[in-house]
C-alpha cells in the first residue's frame, strides 16, 4: 500500500519539480554571466502562458505532429517515475529497469524526431537528423553504463542498485568513475546542453533540438518544453541516485525516513543543477561533426568501465 | 491429418495457378487457398507445441528406394511452424489484392505455394535426405520468384548471386550431414543424435553448418546475396523471404548445432556471438544509408539475424559451459527475437508493397507525405518501425531486453575470452539497436511524413481492404507480443527444454506479468504494468492540458523559421538525413567521400555534389574471390582443347595417382 502511495508522490514530484530545476539552472547561469536573470519559478509562468495560447498546426502536418508532444511528455514522465529519487519502495520499481528507462527515453526521441519531419520543412529534417546521430551514440553509451553497474551490483534495477550500494558493498572503483563520466556525457547530450547543443539558441547552424520543434506553438510547445524539463530532472536524479544514493529510504523505513530521503534528494538535485550551470558557463559549444568524437568517447568509457572491472579483479 | 491435408493442397494450388493462366480470379483463388493452408498449418503447429512428449512421426516410401522419407514434428519444429505460417498467412492474404498490380504475376503465383510447401517440409524433415531436398526446393522456388521480373538487369544479377550463394550453402550442408551420418549410411536424425563425431568431425560439422545455414540466414560476410535478392522479388515474396525464410535457415542452424551435434564447446558459441554482433552492426550501417525502401528493409533483416545469432551463440556458449539455465534464457531470447522479426519484418515488407502498388516507386527520394494519403498503411508501418527500433511496449523491445539481460550474465563464465568478448558484443548490440531507430526514423520520416516529393506520391491512394487487413493483424501482433511477454516466453520454453535440458520459466519469481530472468532482484520487466501506467499518464496529460489551457487550434502554412519554401525539394531527403551518419560511421568503414564540383565563375552550369562509397565486403572479399575463380576457370578451360594423346596421357596419370593413393593407404 505504501509502495503505491510513494509511487504517486514520485509521479507528482518529478513533474512539479522539473520547471523549478530548469528555472534554477537558468537563474544561476544568468548570475554567473553577471545578469539578474528571471526568477527560478519563471518556467511555471511560461508553461501556463503557452497553455493559454492557441496551437498553430501547419496544413501539411499529420496526426503524428499533434500526438507527438503528448507521447513524448508521457514517455519521459513514465521514465522519470522509474528512478527511485527518495525511496526504493515503489510500485514501478520491478516493472522497469535501466534498460527499459533507456528505451522509454528513446520512445520520446523517436516521436519528436518524426514530428520534426512531419511538416516537411528543411529545419525539421535537419534537427531530426542531428538528434538521431546523437542518439545513436548516446543510447549505447548509456547501455554500457548499465552493463558495468549490473556487473558490479548484479542487477539492472535502479532500486536494487541503490540497496546494494547502501548496504556498503561497493568501495571506490575505477569502473565507477568511468561509468559516471560516461553517464554525465550522455546526460549532457540527451538534454541538449552545452557543449552539444545550446538550449537558448535559435541560430540555425547550432540548433539540434530547437530545430526539430520549430513548428510547435501553444500547448504543443508547452508539452515539448515540459518534457525537456522532466528529462533534465530525470538525468540529475538518475546520476544522484546511482552514484550518490545516500539518504534514499529503503523499504521498511517509516514516514520519517521518506522525509529524510526527500530532503536529501532536493539537496542533491540543486547541487547538481548548480554544477551544470557552472559547467555550461565555462565551456563553449562544439561543432556538429565533433559530436561523434565526444559521444564515441562516452561509449568507449562505458566499455572501459566494464573491462576495468576484470582488470581490477585480476590485479 | 490437418497438416497433411494442408501440405497436399499446396502443390494442387500450384497446379491450379498454372491452369488458371492470366485470369485475375485464378491468382486470387490461389493466394486465398495458400492463406487457408497456412492457417491450417498454423493451427497444426499450435496443437503440437508443448504438452506432447511423443512427437508425431511419419515414414513415407519417397525418394531413393533404400532411403525412406522421415517426418517428425517436435516442439522446435512446431514453434517454427507457428512463426513461418503466421507470416505466410499474412503475406498470402495480402497477395490476394496485391497480385493484381504485378506485371509478371504468372511467373510468381505457381511457385508461391511450392515455396510454402518446401519451407514447411524443411521444418518437418527428420532425415538428412528429406531436409536437404526440401532446403534446395525452398531455394529454387524462391529463386524463380526473384528472377520473375527478369527484364531488369539488376534482378538478373540478383538471381545470379543468389543462385551461387544458395549452391554454396547446400554445398556446405551436404558434407556436414555426411559426416554426421550414422553407421551404414543411416541418414535419420535419430542416428545422428547418438553418433559420436570425434574431435575433427565435430569441428568440421559445426563449421560447415554455420557456413551453410549462415549463408542462407545472411550472416556477414555471407550476406551479399540477401540485399540483392530479397528486394528483387515481388513484395509479398520479399516479406516471406526476409521475414520467414531466414527463420528456416536459423532453424537449420539450431537443429544441427544444438540438437544433432550434441557436443559443442563454448568456443563455437563465443565465435558465433561475435559474428552475430558484427552482422548486426554492419547490417544496420548498410541499412541506414540506403535509399531504396526494400533494400533498406533487407539490410535491416541482416541486422536482426545478427541480433538473433548473438542470443544463439550465447546459448551455445552457456550450454558448452554447463550453465543450462542461462543457456535456456539466451535461447528463449533468441527465439523470441526470431518470432518478433518474422512479425514486424513481414509487416514492413507488406507496407513497402502497399507503397509500391500505390505510387509505383520504392526510392525514398520520390516519396513523402504518404501518411495523410494512406492512413492505414502509414499507421501500421509506424507500428512496425517502432517495434523494429526496439521501443517499448512493442515486441522488439522485449526480445532485445532479454538478449541484453542474458549478455549481462555472460561474464559469469570462467573464460577470459568471454569476459572481454561479451561487453564488446553488448556494445555492438546496443549500437545496432540505436542505429536501427535512426534508420527507421529516417525511412518513415522521408516516405510517410513531410510533403510529397513527386506527383506519384501526391496522388497515392490507400490500398484495398484485404491488404490493409493483413497489415493491421500483424501490427496488432506487434503490440500483443510486447505486452504479454511472459505468455510468449512460457510457450518458447517448451521448445527450448529438449535442447538445453532445463525447464526454464522466465517469470519464476514474480509471477505472470513480470519478466524476471534469473531472480526477482536481478532486474525485471513487465510490459503489461508499464503499458497500464503509461496509458494512465498519457490520459492524465491530455486531460490536464485541455483543462488548464485552451483547446483552440489554427491551421496555417508552415513557419519554417520565417522563410518557408513552397518547393518540396527543399525538404530533407534520404541522402541529406544520412549525411551526418555517413560522416561519422561511413568515412572509415565504407570509405565514403563527398566532392562538390563548383563551376567556374561566369559559368552557368549547376554545381554538383557527388558521394562515393565502397562496399568493403563486396570489393574486399567477393570481387577478388570472383577474379580468382575466373582465372582458374580460364586456365582449366584449356583442358577442353587437348589432343587425343593429351587426354590419354591425363587418364594414365590419373590412374597412376589413384593407384599410389591406394598403395599408400594399404601401407598405413
Amino acid at each position: 500500500m505504501n509502495a503505491m502511495l510513494w509511487q504517486i508522490l514520485q509521479i507528482i514530484l518529478v513533474v512539479a519539480l522539473a520547471p523549478l530545476v530548469t528555472g534554477y539552472v537558468r537563474w544561476v547561469k544568468a548570475r554567473l554571466n553577471g545578469r539578474r536573470g528571471p526568477v527560478p519559478i519563471q518556467p511555471y509562468r511560461d508553461l501556463y502562458r503557452l497553455l493559454q495560447k492557441e496551437a498553430i498546426v501547419a496544413h501539411s502536418a499529420s496526426w503524428i505532429f499533434r500526438a507527438a508532444p503528448y507521447v513524448t511528455f508521457a514517455s519521459v514522465w513514465l521514465a522519470a517515475c522509474i528512478v527511485p529519487t527518495f525511496t526504493t519502495n515503489m510500485v514501478l520499481a520491478p516493472a522497469a529497469d535501466l534498460i527499459a528507462l533507456v528505451a522509454l527515453l528513446a520512445v520520446g526521441r523517436f516521436w519528436t524526431a518524426l514530428a520534426g519531419m512531419d511538416v516537411g520543412t528543411a529545419f525539421g529534417g535537419l534537427g531530426a537528423s542531428r538528434e538521431m546521430l546523437i542518439a545513436s551514440l548516446a543510447e549505447p553509451a548509456m547501455l554500457m553504463v548499465t552493463f558495468s553497474l549490473s556487473l558490479i551490483s548484479g542487477t539492472t534495477a535502479p532500486a536494487q542498485i541503490v540497496s546494494f550500494v547502501l548496504a556498503g558493498n561497493v568501495g571506490v572503483e575505477v569502473s565507477l568513475g568511468l561509468a559516471l563520466a560516461a553517464l554525465v556525457m550522455v546526460a549532457i547530450a540527451e538534454n541538449g546542453r552545452i557543449p552539444i547543443d545550446n538550449p537558448a539558441t535559435h541560430l540555425e547552424l547550432t540548433m539540434v533540438h530547437e530545430a526539430m520543434v520549430l513548428e510547435y506553438s501553444g500547448r504543443h510547445l508547452a508539452m515539448i518544453e515540459a518534457a525537456g524539463m522532466v528529462r533534465l530532472t530525470l538525468f540529475i536524479a538518475l546520476i544522484a541516485t546511482l552514484f550518490a544514493p545516500w539518504g534514499i529510504a529503503q523499504p521498511g523505513a517509516g514516514a520519517l525516513g521518506v522525509l529524510v530521503g526527500m530532503g536529501a534528494f532536493l539537496a542533491k538535485t540543486f547541487l547538481l543543477a548548480s554544477t551544470l550551470a557552472v559547467f555550461e558557463t565555462s565551456i563553449a559549444k562544439m561543432r556538429v561533426f565533433r559530436y561523434a568524437d565526444f559521444l564515441g568517447g562516452a561509449l568507449l568509457l562505458g566499455l572501459l568501465a566494464t573491462i576495468f572491472l576484470y582488470v581490477s579483479e585480476a590485479v | 491429418m490437418l497438416i497433411a491435408g494442408a501440405l497436399l493442397s499446396l502443390p494442387l494450388l500450384a497446379l491450379f495457378a498454372v491452369l488458371a493462366g492470366g485470369r485475375h480470379s485464378g491468382h486470387s483463388i490461389t493466394y486465398a487457398g495458400c492463406f487457408v493452408a497456412a492457417i491450417a498449418l498454423l493451427a497444426g503447429g499450435l496443437t503440437y507445441l508443448g504438452g506432447h512428449d511423443a512427437s508425431p512421426r511419419l515414414v513415407l516410401p519417397l525418394g531413393l528406394p533404400w532411403l525412406k522419407a522421415h517426418f517428425r514434428i517436435d516442439n522446435l519444429s512446431a514453434l517454427f511452424m507457428l512463426m513461418i505460417n503466421l507470416g505466410a498467412a499474412a503475406a498470402s492474404a495480402f497477395a490476394v489484392g496485391y497480385s493484381r498490380h504485378l506485371p509478371q504475376r504468372r511467373r510468381v503465383t505457381p511457385f508461391y505455394p511450392l515455396f510454402l510447401l518446401a519451407m514447411n517440409l524443411v521444418l518437418m524433415a527428420d532425415d538428412a535426405f528429406t531436409f536437404l531436398v526440401s532446403w534446395e526446393f525452398m531455394s529454387l522456388a524462391s529463386w524463380l520468384m526473384v528472377v520473375s521480373d527478369h527484364t531488369e538487369e539488376e534482378n538478373r544479377r540478383a538471381g545470379n548471386v543468389y543462385l551461387i550463394m544458395a549452391a554454396f550453402g547446400t554445398f556446405c550442408l551436404l558434407p556436414a550431414f555426411g559426416l554426421m551420418a550414422g553407421p551404414g549410411g543411416d541418414f535419420t536424425f535419430d542416428a545422428m543424435r547418438i553418433k559420436d563425431l570425434g574431435l575433427m568431425g565435430g569441428f568440421l560439422v559445426a563449421l560447415l553448418a554455420i557456413l551453410g545455414a549462415g549463408s542462407k540466414a545472411g550472416l556477414v560476410p555471407l550476406h551479399a546475396w540477401l540485399p540483392l535478392a530479397h528486394p528483387a522479388a515481388p513484395s509479398h515474396v520479399s516479406a516471406l523471404m526476409s521475414g520467414v525464410m531466414t527463420k528456416v535457415a536459423l532453424y537449420g542452424m539450431i537443429r544441427i548445432l544444438l540438437d544433432l551435434h550434441g557436443t559443442l564447446s563454448w568456443h563455437w558459441g563465443a565465435g558465433l556471438m561475435l559474428v552475430g554482433g558484427i552482422t548486426a552492426v554492419m547490417g544496420v550501417l548498410y541499412a541506414v544509408l540506403q535509399d531504396d525502401l526494400k533494400t533498406l528493409l533487407a539490410y535491416s533483416t541482416v541486422e536482426n539475424i545478427g541480433v538473433a545469432v548473438i542470443g544463439l551463440g550465447l546459448a551455445i556458449a552457456f550450454k558448452g559451459d554447463g550453465q543450462t539455465e542461462l543457456a535456456a534464457l539466451a535461447l528463449v531470447a533468441s527465439l523470441y527475437h526470431m518470432a518478433n522479426h518474422s512479425v514486424f519484418k513481414t509487416l514492413l515488407f507488406l507496407g513497402a508493397g502497399a507503397v509500391i502498388s500505390a505510387t509505383g516507386h520504392r526510392s525514398l527520394t520520390v516519396l513523402g507525405g504518404l501518411l495523410k494519403r494512406m492512413p492505414w498503411t502509414g499507421t501500421t508501418f509506424l507500428v512496425g518501425a517502432a517495434a523494429i527500433s526496439a521501443l517499448p511496449p512493442l515486441n522488439g523491445f522485449v526480445s532485445e531486453w532479454l538478449i541484453l539481460q542474458s549478455l549481462f550474465k555472460g561474464p559469469a563464465m570462467p573464460h577470459w575470452a568471454m569476459k572481454f568478448g561479451v561487453p564488446v558484443v553488448a556494445a555492438f548490440l546496443a549500437l545496432a539497436a540505436a542505429l536501427a531507430a535512426t534508420c527507421f526514423v529516417r525511412a518513415y520520416g522521408i516516405a510517410f511524413l513531410g510533403r510529397p516529393r513527386s506527383t506519384d506520391a501526391a496522388q497515392a491512394t490507400e490500398v484495398s481492404f484485404g491488404m490493409r487487413l493483413s497489415m493491421v493483424v500483424l501490427a496488432v501482433l506487434c503490440v500483443v507480443l510486447g505486452v504479454i511477454p511472459v505468455t510468449v516466453t512460457d510457450a518458447l520454453s517448451h521448445a527450448v527444454q529438449p535442447l538445453t535440458g532445463t525447464q526454464f520459466a522466465v517469470s519464476a519469481d514474480l509471477g505472470w506479468p513480470w519478466l524476471s530472468p534469473v531472480s526477482a532482484t536481478r532486474g525485471a520487466y513487465s510490459g503489461t504494468i508499464l503499458v497500464m501506467f503509461g496509458l494512465a499518464l498519457f490520459a492524465i496529460t491530455i486531460f490536464a492540458v485541455h483543462r488548464l489551457g485552451t483547446q483552440a487550434i489554427r491551421r496555417a502554412d508552415p513557419w519554417d523559421c520565417g522563410h518557408p519554401e513552397d518547393i518540396p525539394q527543399t525538404q530533407y531527403t534520404s541522402q541529406s538525413f544520412a549525411q551526418p551518419l555517413r560522416r561519422a560511421f561511413g568515412h572509415t568503414i565504407f570509405k565514403a567521400r563527398e566532392t562538390v564540383v563548383m563551376p567556374e565563375p561566369g559559368d552557368d552550369a549547376p554545381a554538383t555534389h557527388k558521394v562515393t562509397m565502397f562496399d568493403p565486403i563486396w570489393s574486399g572479399l567477393y570481387a577478388p574471390l570472383g577474379r580468382v575463380i575466373g582465372w582458374i576457370a580460364d586456365h582449366v578451360n584449356r583442358l577442353q582443347y587437348l589432343t587425343v594423346r593429351g587426354y590419354l596421357l591425363m587418364m594414365f596419370l590419373t590412374l597412376v595417382f589413384m593407384l599410389l593413393v591406394v598403395a599408400v593407404r594399404q601401407q598405413l
